[in-house]
């Protein structure tokens, strides 16, 4: 189970800001995403975004603990 | 000290607090940036931030800055959620013994605030709305302090 936050245009995207997922690992969650919403699951291998998993930016896959929060940062538009 | 925050701030009061009781600082700078209504095209600007994740992105910035400019003190207290035109969005502070580094730490915070940060932004509009992301000035203005080491 992982809290998954999306931020930003992903939000809208996706018409959902938080949910708990069930996953094992990062790559698992990208998967079962993308296997719901292929739009977000396209938007979410874009350019430019970045996951974080309790709050540290992971690239490429991490595993995921029970109360793991994952968030999926798209670009960032600064302040 | 960083905080973000979802109500209207009085950027002359934080300037007063932050002023206050200091003996060995020569020089405070401060800016302050204001929500623009762009002539119309923005009604209301929207920021959102990742609470926690942001205040240590930036707090990563505000550490630079504290070391390559020597600062005693700094502040940023960024606005959160919808912005109408005219209010303060932004109010950086910074503390040093000589007006040179207070100025540059100003102004290096602000061009890494508006390019790095982590906030999405949307534009509300007569138009619709839209998502932002940094102009290329944004991040022209960030890249001077890369070549221009003081």
């Amino acid at each position: 189970m992982a809290r998954v936050l999306l931020f930003g245009p992903l939000r809208d995207l996706a018409g959902w800001r938080e949910r708990q997922i069930p996953s094992a690992s990062l790559a698992e969650l990208r998967s079962f995403l993308a296997a719901e919403d292929a739009d977000l699951g396209a938007a979410l291998a874009g350019p430019g975004v970045k996951a974080a998993v309790d709050q540290a930016i992971v690239l490429g896959d991490a595993p995921l603990a029970p109360a793991s929060e994952v968030a999926f940062l798209p670009p960032m538009s600064g302040g | 000290m960083i905080r973000l925050t979802e109500a209207p701030f009085d950027p002359g009061a934080l300037l007063s607090a932050f002023a206050s009781d200091r003996r060995e600082t020569g020089a405070v700078a401060t800016f302050t940036g204001i929500a623009r209504a762009e002539d119309g095209a923005t009604a209301i600007l929207e920021l959102e931030a990742y609470p926690g994740f942001t205040e240590a992105e930036i707090g990563k910035i505000a550490d630079q800055a504290r070391d390559r400019f020597g600062l005693q003190d700094l502040q940023i207290v960024h606005r959160v959620g919808k912005i109408q035109p005219g209010e303060p969005i932004v109010f950086v502070a910074t503390a040093a013994s000589h007006r040179r580094a207070a100025f540059e730490a100003c102004d290096f915070l602000m061009d890494y605030l508006k390019s790095r940060a982590p906030f999405w932004k949307k534009e509300h509009g007569p138009d619709g709305a839209r998502w932002i992301e940094p102009t290329a000035q944004d991040h022209a203005d960030r890249e001077r302090w890369a070549s221009e080491r003081t």
